[in-house]
């Protein structure tokens, strides 16, 4: 394979701690050496004023293949994660019929081959059929490749279930992914409960439905010794109980979604479907509670939970669409807009959530540029103005609650494996 | 949330809306030129001779997803004593039980020559959305625990008729707060106009945090009586009720309901209001729903009224409110 330099850029890789100007030299789909000069190379790349990092990765993505191809494909949902910048994504298997079996997983695996887009892992269901009973066959599924289990979309309830999850899980080290959120107290809600749903009418979903489970959970994962990784946390209460769990040496870890640190419940007064998303968008002090918890640590990643629903599906009243938004394609611009220029995260911090740390939640081997690494790289123009177009998605959906922001900051060119599989 | 730059207090003398969706976003001089308007309508309301043809030539359409008796009926009155036509549509036996969307429904019945939707639907925020993708009008008749605007004004229209000024005015609403559409549209409308709102009915019914909206929260009826000027009795909105917040309606009867040992303690000249439909019995009891401080059924003819004047301010080019001769 030809040999690619990509020179002049600012490289930032958190996994070895650099921050510099150099160059970085691939070879052969893999990180070959740095300070290379520029000589003779068949291939190069001007990264002067963009900053040179590892391949992004979300490891929060719903995919909808097999089974709700209207909303998303695995081409599709790839290709859009391209156009983000992430070079690798994790899928969430609450498709139709749910990944829970060897079969379903090498599925994923060569649709995701066909695309030939970014790199895909597949998170497989805790429990057969996702009903929430019985567990999964969790060998099977790691043999066929699946990096963590979950049954978001909808919580795991059963907390014997969990309790066996944890433990079970622990012979292949994989973490147990939940989705918070006690039922009971959320029911027929459609957006976070407060003063705003008070004014509307709106039936609401209290904080403490996350709260809740997110306890629960942290109990359990200290009971057994298992890897818990709570999903898209959105409430001040749930920050401070993984901030509290973490210093108490229980394995716990969480992600964050740009939603919950760019929105507040404010933006349910349009009635507009494309801020309806579960958990809700909640009240102001939980988004700083977030900010706070990226700034210290106790939120580790930056994801999307990328979640495409049809056009028709999201014209519909409040009540009857669908909970999610898309996010894939506008992740990164919001970090750069609203973390890393209003000075919460430096790059290095923003690029570690969003890179080496989700890599090693799943213990994927990526988010890194050390020599001898796939060379999955994506260069980032940190100055680029541009203005969120839902028309221009490459995703199959454009349910995004951003339609017309202005935004700074975007991926410019993303590498996968070796070849530039995206330019801005 | 108001378009317009005028003071709260200032009069407004012309009508600019396209749609009536709430009373939040009213002003006091809008909510007083619908008022006004709605005096001028006060004969024809009551008395089916008395047709004022200002709409001739304009059609409005019910589009009512929900039961409805009262509005349904008295948007209807209005609209045809104001010379419109008027089209009745129901969810059942419509292209809705086929799939299709609401939004599709309603931009087909505008493709035939539509100029007003009248809009109830059990979801908040869907007159909203209508007006979003409709070109015509939109006036909310309900959505769902959201606004109810014209409940409002008919209400504010009553109390002001037998005492002028709202200002300094205490008003209760008792009972299902969390639910009830006629309370939030109340809301902003009495303190647009300057009375003091108490609102009053069990915790698990009446956040606290209606107190950040200026109102008086007050868990104890007994308490509230005799100190207000008017009491508007809320209907227990069983249908929308996820999980029972009281233990019994037995108990909340023994607690809320406006019986005659309870009209004992409140003022001698106390008007007691009722959106209707009332559950006899549970919110009021017989003899005080049809006492002599009831005012329910004056109510009813004001709801005509005011549904004239909303859709005449709105079709019929915003004509300023003649003082009543």
């Amino acid at each position: 394979m030809a040999r690619l330099l990509i020179h002049s850029g600012r490289v930032i890789d958190p996994s070895q701690k650099i921050d510099r100007l150099t160059n970085v030299l691939v070879e052969d789909g893999k990180i070959a050496a740095y300070d290379v000069p520029l000589n003779g190379q068949e291939k190069t790349i001007d990264a002067t004023g963009k900053i040179v990092a590892p391949g992004l990765i979300d490891i929060h993505v719903h995919l909808r293949e097999p089974g709700r191809e209207e909303d998303e494909t695995i081409r599709t949902g790839t290709a859009a994660a391209l156009a983000g910048g992430f070079t690798s994504v994790a899928c969430i298997p609450n498709t139709e019929p749910p990944i829970d079996t060897q079969a379903q997983v090498e599925f994923v695996q060569h649709q995701a081959a066909r695309a030939d887009n970014a790199n895909v892992y597949v998170v497989a269901c805790v429990s057969k059929n996702r009903e929430g009973k019985e567990l999964s066959e969790i060998g099977q599924l790691v043999e066929a490749g699946a990096v963590a289990f979950t049954d978001d979309g909808a919580p795991i309830y059963n907390p014997e279930l969990m309790r066996r999850a944890f433990e079970y899980c622990q012979m292949f080290d994989k973490p147990i992914l939940n989705h918070a959120e006690v039922r009971e107290l959320t029911q027929g809600g459609v957006m976070h409960e407060g003063l705003v749903s008070l004014i509307l009418g709106l039936p609401g979903m209290p904080a403490a439905a996350e709260d809740v489970m997110t306890s629960r959970d942290i109990a359990l994962a200290n009971a057994t010794g298992g890897r818990l990784h709570i999903m898209h946390i959105s409430t001040a209460g749930s920050v401070e109980l993984v901030r509290r769990a973490k210093t108490r040496g229980i394995r716990v870890t969480t992600e964050v979604c740009p939603h919950h640190f760019t929105l507040t419940d404010e933006c349910l007064r349009t009635f507009d479907a494309n801020f309806k998303m579960s958990p809700p968008l909640r009240a102001q002090e939980d988004v700083e509670a977030c900010i706070a918890g990226l700034v210290d640590g106790t939120i580790d990643v930056i994801c999307t939970d990328h979640a495409p629903h049809a056009r028709e599906k999201k014209m519909r009243e409040l009540d009857a669409a669908p909970f999610g938004v898309v996010g894939l394609e506008t992740a990164l611009g919001l970090v750069s807009t609203f973390l890393v220029a209003k000075g919460h995260l430096d790059w290095p911090a923003a690029i570690e959530k969003m890179s080496i740390n989700p890599a090693r939640v799943l213990g994927l081997p990526k988010g890194t540029l050390q020599v001898g690494a796939d060379a999955d790289i994506t260069i980032i123009d940190p100055g680029a103005k541009w203005k969120v177009d839902p028309r221009k998605f490459r995703s199959k959906s454009s349910n995004t609650p951003y339609a017309g922001w202005e935004l700074t900051g975007r991926a410019d060119t993303v590498i996968v494996g070796g070849r530039v599989k995206y330019t801005a | 949330m108001s378009t317009t730059t005028l003071p709260p207090d200032a009069a407004a003398t012309t009508w600019t809306r396209r749609d009536l969706l709430s009373l939040e976003e009213l002003t006091a001089g809008e909510i007083r030129l619908i008022l006004d308007t709605a005096v001028t309508f006060k004969d024809a309301a009551r008395h089916a001779s008395h047709k004022v043809p200002l709409l001739a030539g304009k059609t409005v359409a019910n589009l009512f997803f929900e039961n409805s008796t009262r509005t349904r009926t008295s948007f209807n009155l209005a609209a045809r004593r104001l010379g419109a036509d008027t089209v009745d549509f129901s969810p059942s036996g419509s292209s809705l039980a086929k799939g299709e969307t609401f939004v599709d429904t309603a931009k087909n019945l505008e493709a035939m020559g539509i100029d007003c939707v009248v809009v109830r639907h059990h979801t908040p925020g869907t007159p909203q959305l209508l007006a979003q993708n409709l070109n015509c009008a939109v006036i909310n008749a309900g959505d769902g625990p959201h606004e109810h605007p014209t409940q409002a004004l008919l209400d504010i229209l009553t109390i002001r008729d037998h005492r002028g000024d709202l200002k300094g005015l205490n008003v209760a609403l008792v009972g299902d707060i969390a639910h009830s559409r006629t309370a939030r549209s109340n809301l902003w409308g009495l303190q647009k106009l300057g009375a003091h709102v108490i609102l009053c009915g069990p915790t698990t019914l009446v956040s606290k945090r209606w107190e950040e909206l200026g109102a008086e929260v007050c868990h104890d009826l007994d308490q509230v009586l005799p100190r207000v000027d008017v009491v508007n009795l809320l209907r227990i909105q069983f249908e929308r009720q996820v999980t029972p917040p009281f233990p019994s309606v037995r108990e909340y009867a023994l607690l809320y309901a406006m019986n005659k040992e309870r009209l004992a303690l409140a003022k001698k000249d106390i008007l007691i209001l009722a959106p209707g439909p009332i559950n006899r019995g549970v919110e009021v009891t017989p003899e005080v729903a049809d006492g002599p401080h009831s005012v329910i059924l004056e109510q009813v003819t004001n709801g005509v009224a005011v549904r004239m004047a909303v859709l005449n301010l709105i079709l019929g080019g915003g004509r300023a409110a003649r003082p009543q001769s």
